[in-house]
């Protein structure tokens, strides 16, 4: 129990300057984009006066470094700015378009989870057979079609040809549960078909690994059945690296799912970031970028956190 | 002969093909990409226009051409530029270790900090939607997987009697790294300079989907997509084609990616 709390503390110690130093780089990519920072904040249309008095406030008369401590206050304090377009303060903004994002990417990971595994195990303990091949081929098939591209034919074939689901548009599941549901459906699906690809791959290359070990061997001699040796041996060992990948995608689905919910028009965090781009909107495209890597970094401190109920070595090492 | 698994013989065909299609559009396409005629509007796919026409009356087959030069120029560059920056700070770090590696690892887990699109999108705010942006943003987004990868084998390489011996026989620190070093680490860099082309291929097109990546006219199969989105219910033959490029060159990587990878781990081997 030891070893775990020192290991969960270091992760822990590891992340804050990770943090820290993407604070720095968020803060100095806008501040690389050429011209005034505070005329690009407040945009074209502000008056010198108003200029001037955001450049006080700002600090921007101040040196560099106590402008980035000044503005990482106020980050820590949830204060981001507001926006240019509509004056809406950026955080709340935000966390609104982040439950669209995250809603569809936690079902679609979750389901495509529940697919992989199984289909992973299976493809694996049969390799080289037919099944094997069959899994492999779809798996790899799945990986390579891009996203928006899978989504527009979903969206041509279920909704314009055969009419069975809504086209474009998002109705709050709060408003509408079933209504809701019914936006959601291809977005998910879409996601889910292609995570499938990678999870399977992923969950087939670390069962084969893990097949090949003595202990695997130990254990078919000791006469357990097949479905013990899988489902005790095999797959608790098998998951750890699969855990892994999960979090990556996770990590970089939440905020970056933006050509997805441009081809389902969905108002989620990646379409609120682009749309700030085109805007040049720069404290909300300061505060996704932000909130994004925020985002990432803390999902893949959970799956390392989480990382020693699958493999105890971690701990150990 | 050594008998080539499949994955590698359908790779190699698939990426044959679209790079044949890129090589050729550069000096032939049926019909000049660019050129728009408003009397052949949208035309659905027949002898004269063999995949149909755009909005604008432009042959479809062309512009599938060209846009698959244009991602691969990019494609191409991008991974030149992150294997050229990722290998000479990888052999740095890993090769002087002390305070050069520790500030070069802390700049590379900064940049690995931030999904690979999300931090290409962030240096596109600063470039602006252009070619040469997005070279610059994805080659910088993805160098730092590089130098991982060379620091490793550079720090295994560094220790071994062969490398010990270059030193002892008077070869320069420079000359013992750039041959006895570096070939270390060929085999995984191949590996990853092959993902890392499907990786471009893929971030490209979804940053022209999105109108941030190579601006239109120039055709590329993103902003191919990107306009079909909104003909898709009376053209649909635009969304198709440029989708199902995409998807046979990521296929073709993908699968050629395994069997480089078979041939050089040989813990993965397949059969």
């Amino acid at each position: 129990m030891h070893a775990l709390s020192k290991y969960i503390a270091k992760r822990l110690l590891w992340t804050l300057p990770t943090l820290l130093i993407v604070a720095v780089m968020v803060f100095f990519l806008v501040r690389m984009i050429p011209g005034d920072p505070a005329q690009l904040i407040l945009g074209d249309g502000a008056s010198p006066e108003e200029v001037a008095s955001l450049r006080t406030d700002l600090g921007l008369d101040q040196p560099v470094p106590v402008q980035f401590v000044y503005w990482l206050g106020n980050v820590i304090q949830g204060d981001l700015g507001q926006s240019i377009s509509n004056g809406a303060a950026v955080l709340p903004l935000m966390l609104d378009r982040f439950q669209v994002s995250a809603t569809i990417v936690l079902v679609a990971v979750g389901l495509a989870t529940l697919i992989a595994i199984p289909a992973g195990l299976i493809a694996a303990w049969r390799q080289n057979d037919h099944v094997d091949i069959a899994v492999v081929a779809v798996s790899t098939l799945l990986m390579s079609v891009p996203s928006f591209w899978l989504g527009l034919v979903l969206l041509l074939a279920f909704g314009l040809k055969l009419g069975w689901l809504p086209v474009v548009g998002f109705v709050p599941f709060t408003e509408n549960p079933w209504t809701a549901i019914t936006y959601v459906i291809l977005p998910v699906v879409t996601l889910m078909l292609i995570e499938v690809g990678v999870l399977t791959r992923m969950m087939r290359a670390s069962a084969i690994e893990i097949l090949r070990l003595e202990y695997v061997m130990h254990a078919r001699a000791k006469g357990l059945s097949e479905r013990k040796v899988l489902l005790r041996h095999v797959l608790p060992n098998a998951f750890a690296p699969t855990w892994t990948m999960i979090g990556l995608v996770l990590g970089g689905l939440l905020g970056g799912i933006a050509v997805l919910e441009t081809v389902f028009t969905l108002p989620g965090l990646g379409r609120l970031l682009v749309d700030a781009i085109f805007a040049r909107d720069y404290p909300v495209v300061q505060g996704c970028l932000l909130f994004t890597a925020v985002i990432y970094v803390i999902v893949n401190l959970i799956v390392d956190l989480c990382y020693p109920l699958f493999d105890p070595r971690v701990t150990a090492s | 002969m050594i008998r080539q698994p499949a994955n590698m013989i359908i790779g190699s065909i698939l990426l044959i093909f679209i790079g044949g299609m890129a090589l050729l559009a550069l000096i032939w396409t049926p019909y000049d990409p660019a050129a728009i005629k408003l009397v052949a509007r949208l035309k659905p796919p027949s002898p004269d226009y063999w995949l149909g026409t755009d909005e604008f009356g432009r042959d479809v087959v062309s512009r599938l051409m060209a846009g698959a030069s244009q991602s691969m120029i990019v494609a191409v560059l991008t991974v030149a530029l992150a294997i050229t920056v990722g290998t000479i700070t990888g052999l740095i770090a890993g090769y002087t270790r002390g305070l050069v590696d520790r500030i070069l690892m802390v700049f590379s887990d900064a940049l690995l900090a931030f999904p690979g699109t999300l931090l290409a999108l962030g240096l596109m705010v600063i470039s602006g939607p252009n070619k040469y942006g997005i070279i610059l943003a994805l080659g910088i987004a993805y160098s730092p997987s590089v130098l991982r990868v060379v620091r490793a084998s550079v720090l295994s390489a560094r220790e071994r009697e062969y490398v010990e011996a270059s030193r002892v026989i008077g070869n320069s620190e420079a000359a013992t790294m750039f041959f006895h070093v570096l070939p270390n680490c060929i085999a995984p860099i191949v590996v990853l300079a092959t993902s890392m082309f499907g990786w471009v291929v893929l971030a490209e097109s979804g940053l022209s989907f999105l109108g941030l990546g190579v601006p239109p006219p120039a055709p590329t199969w993103g902003n191919m997509l990107s306009a079909a989105r909104t003909y898709i219910e009376k053209a649909p033959w635009l969304g198709l084609a440029p989708g199902i490029c995409i998807s046979m060159t990521l296929l073709g990587i993908n699968l050629l990616g395994d069997a480089l990878r078979d041939r050089f781990d040989p813990r993965m081997e397949q059969r």
